[in-house]
């Protein structure tokens, strides 16, 4: 192997190990992942902000999992936290919608007006 | 789909006993049958280092920390965790408060520890060369072989102030120094796996969780000391890091990492694997050099030095496990980074396994100048089942025994060696107030006596006699001279032994005279052994008050010598008692008197 070989080879699994550290991420985006999240596409919709992510270099944020947040009637529904912004939850967020929220909320730190579902209101969500 | 979620399994020694393969094995075979095969990683990691709550898996990113986890429990980590996002609460690592901790940053066990030397172990999976490139794994040697020149990296290593974490603390870089000096046409390195201390694992798991970074530093060392071979000497009695050991060498020569013209640099370095028979002496370092050789494993007198004359006469290094695994990182962060860990004399951190009498016990890394109380209350979490602390064995049988009062010594290698023990390789044997100290001196003379090579006179006969006088104190036949007597079959020893095996194996003996006369004296003034350990000084007898006839102490007696009608009071026959100790730890009512 050369050098450039093992240079090459260390970037590219930085990468992939980059995404098994959490230490230092700030920005963190749940996807709900109940029976009825899965039922709508949640699983796509987790992939596509992995592959989002991951093509657009975004290295700061961490994609977790948690059960069923009550919305049934609006799956996939994602949670986004970061700071200098409001905690939204999206509703109905297909894969164009997943992409979107990285684009926007993420990116540019706008909303994506059409798929805001909730703001988690301070009496159901324990503050930080 | 895309990777998102990983799965840690520990795959050390610990680990692995109580089955983690097969929770392994039955994690991929679940993730399978819920068609997530292809999102979750699942990887074999090296110690977690918390080994008392094994087997630990830990998922990420969500930082869950899962202990003691069975085989059968595979099933619902993937899919009520994995696949839903649901935690397994009843899995989860519960804080002192019963409440579930978060991720290890809740863990009091990882608060206080600085992971240097075990910076990967944990984290990748040691059988598999990319994820430890990933890790910067290899940036040090391409660093070394194309921008520094050998006197450029021992340079660097005098600033660290890096000292051989085998236990005698001599300074890295004057080793490496002056075995590049000696005019050779041949050079050796060695890495020092020979790991044998009662209780000491540091170097085990070093090289399980993490084979490559040592492999790393030893090419490393062949360039800075102008050596082309290397050697590891490691147990037969190690068969996982072995195993760890020979396919990270596989891939590093499939790779040009190993070899000939490593990364076309025009290096060569290659590396070997010998193994050890299980001779405690062998990991002295002209011992284990002659057992390299094809020789029995005896030391031979210094001088000359391994620099000046070693293995076949040739200039050569030996270093420790642990040594090796801080190079890497001392060259990609620089030596003042690692000079800034620790106190003034002790640079960087230390490894230790941290046994005995201790609620958490594990591989623990703290930084040097970390406090004896801060290790066994704050990361050990303090002594099992709530008893008293009475002392903490450091040095393995060449170290002493220190009493509560040094609690709060900042430990580095000065400090230890000033109170009469010594850093060693990291055993940390933790004693409480059931132990006696009488008895653990006998247990570690016991074995410095067995692996005595016998070669010289103060080690193979001033030993035995030593634990001859030790086993006085025990059966309560001794008197006050034969204290004087082991005071100076001990100086002698220190001083003309050939070797630091028999140099320290006295260490044990002088350090408890010294802070534990009191029970010296139990021992042969009043007859007593205090923690009721001395079988021939304790009597076990029944409360006739307290005992309600349960019987459970009769049926429990191996020598069939406790007799009495149910539910009446019963009585030992001190005739034939072999104080074994086993009515005394059945009775649920405190009935069984030991004195």
């Amino acid at each position: 192997m050369t050098l450039q070989e093992l240079r090459t080879m260390r970037e590219a699994g930085k990468k992939a190990m980059e995404r098994r550290i959490v230490e230092g991420k700030t920005i963190e985006i749940v996807v709900g992942m109940g029976t009825c999240g899965i039922a709508a596409g949640a699983k796509e919709t987790l992939d596509a902000f992995v592959d989002e992510l991951t093509s657009k270099d975004v290295k700061n944020v961490v994609i977790k999992q948690t059960g069923c947040m009550g919305f049934c009637h609006s799956e996939p529904t994602v949670e986004v936290h970061m700071d200098g912004m409001p905690d939204i939850i999206y509703g109905n967020v297909d894969v164009e919608t997943a992409r979107q929220i990285v684009h926007s909320h993420i990116l540019e730190k706008r909303l994506v007006d059409k798929h805001v579902f909730d703001r988690p209101a301070k009496d159901i969500v324990k503050e930080k | 789909m895309a990777l998102n979620n990983y799965c840690l399994v520990c795959g050390g020694t610990g680990c692995e006993s109580s089955k983690s393969d097969e929770i392994y094995k039955k994690l991929k075979e679940h993730a399978e049958k819920a068609g997530i095969s292809k999102q979750v990683q699942i990887v074999k990691t090296g110690c977690f280092g918390f080994c008392e709550k094994g087997p630990i898996v830990k998922i990420l990113p969500d930082e869950s920390f899962y202990v003691e986890v069975k085989p059968s429990d595979a099933e619902q980590i993937v899919n009520e965790h994995l696949v839903k996002g649901r935690p397994v609460h009843s899995l989860l690592y519960k804080t002192s408060d019963q409440v579930a901790a978060k991720s290890e940053a809740d863990i009091k066990f990882y608060q206080k520890q600085v992971r240097i030397v075990l910076r990967n172990c944990g984290i990748i999976d040691p059988e598999n060369v990319q994820e430890y490139i990933s890790r910067d794994g290899y940036a040090a040697l391409e660093k070394v072989l194309f921008e520094m020149t050998p006197e450029q990296v021992i340079d660097e290593l005098k600033k660290s102030g890096l000292r051989g974490r085998g236990g005698a603390g001599f300074p890295t870089w004057l080793k490496w120094s002056s075995t590049r000096k000696t005019p050779a046409d041949q050079r050796y390195v060695i890495c020092n796996a020979d790991e044998g201390d009662p209780g000491a694992y540091m170097d085990r798991s070093t090289l399980e969780g993490d084979p490559h970074s040592v492999l790393e530093a030893m090419t490393i060392a062949g360039y800075a000391q102008g050596a082309t071979k290397g050697f590891i000497y490691i147990r037969a009695e190690y068969p996982l890091a072995i195993h760890r050991l020979e396919v990270a060498m596989k891939q590093s020569r499939e790779m040009g990492l190993l070899g000939k013209n490593i990364l076309g640099s025009g290096f060569d370095f290659d590396v070997e694997i010998r193994l050890g028979a299980g001779a405690f002496v062998c990991g002295e370092e002209t011992a284990l050099m002659q057992s390299i050789e094809g020789k029995r494993g005896m030391p031979v007198p210094k001088p000359p030095f391994p620099s000046e004359s070693g293995l076949w006469g040739k200039p050569t290094s030996i270093n420790n496990v642990e040594t090796y695994a801080n190079v890497p990182v001392i060259i990609l962060k620089g030596g003042d980074w690692f000079a800034s860990i620790g106190t003034a004399t002790s640079k960087g951190t230390k490894v230790f396994a941290l046994t005995g009498a201790i609620n958490n016990s594990g591989l623990v890394e703290v930084p040097m100048g970390t406090t004896l109380r801060e290790i066994v209350y704050d990361i050990g979490g303090g002594i099992k089942g709530g008893r008293a602390f009475k002392a903490v064995q450091s040095g393995g049988p060449s170290g002493g025994v220190l009493s509560a009062e040094f609690l709060d010594t900042p430990i580095d290698y000065e400090s230890l060696t000033k109170l009469g023990s010594m850093m060693g390789s990291g055993g940390l044997i933790v004693m409480s107030e059931d132990d006696c100290i009488v008895d653990v001196v006998r247990f570690y003379l016991e074995f410095s006596v067995e692996e005595s090579c016998g070669k010289c006179a103060p080690c193979r006969i001033g030993g035995r006699k030593l634990l001859n006088l030790i086993e006085k104190v025990t059966k309560g036949n001794a008197t006050l001279e034969d204290i004087d007597t082991m005071r100076q079959i001990s100086f002698a020893m220190q001083r003309a032994s050939l070797c630091m095996l028999g140099g320290t194996t006295p260490n044990p003996v002088l350090s408890t005279l010294k802070y534990f006369e009191k029970e010296y004296m139990a021992h042969i003034v009043d007859k007593k052994c205090p923690a009721g350990k001395c079988k021939d000084l304790v009597t076990y007898s029944i409360d006739q008050e307290k005992c309600i006839g349960c019987t459970v102490c009769a049926r429990k007696c191996p020598q069939n010598c406790i007799a009495g009608e149910r539910k009446l009071p019963h009585e030992i026959d001190q005739s034939r008692c072999i104080k074994c100790g086993a009515c005394y730890e059945a009775c649920k009512f405190g009935a069984v008197l030991v004195s």
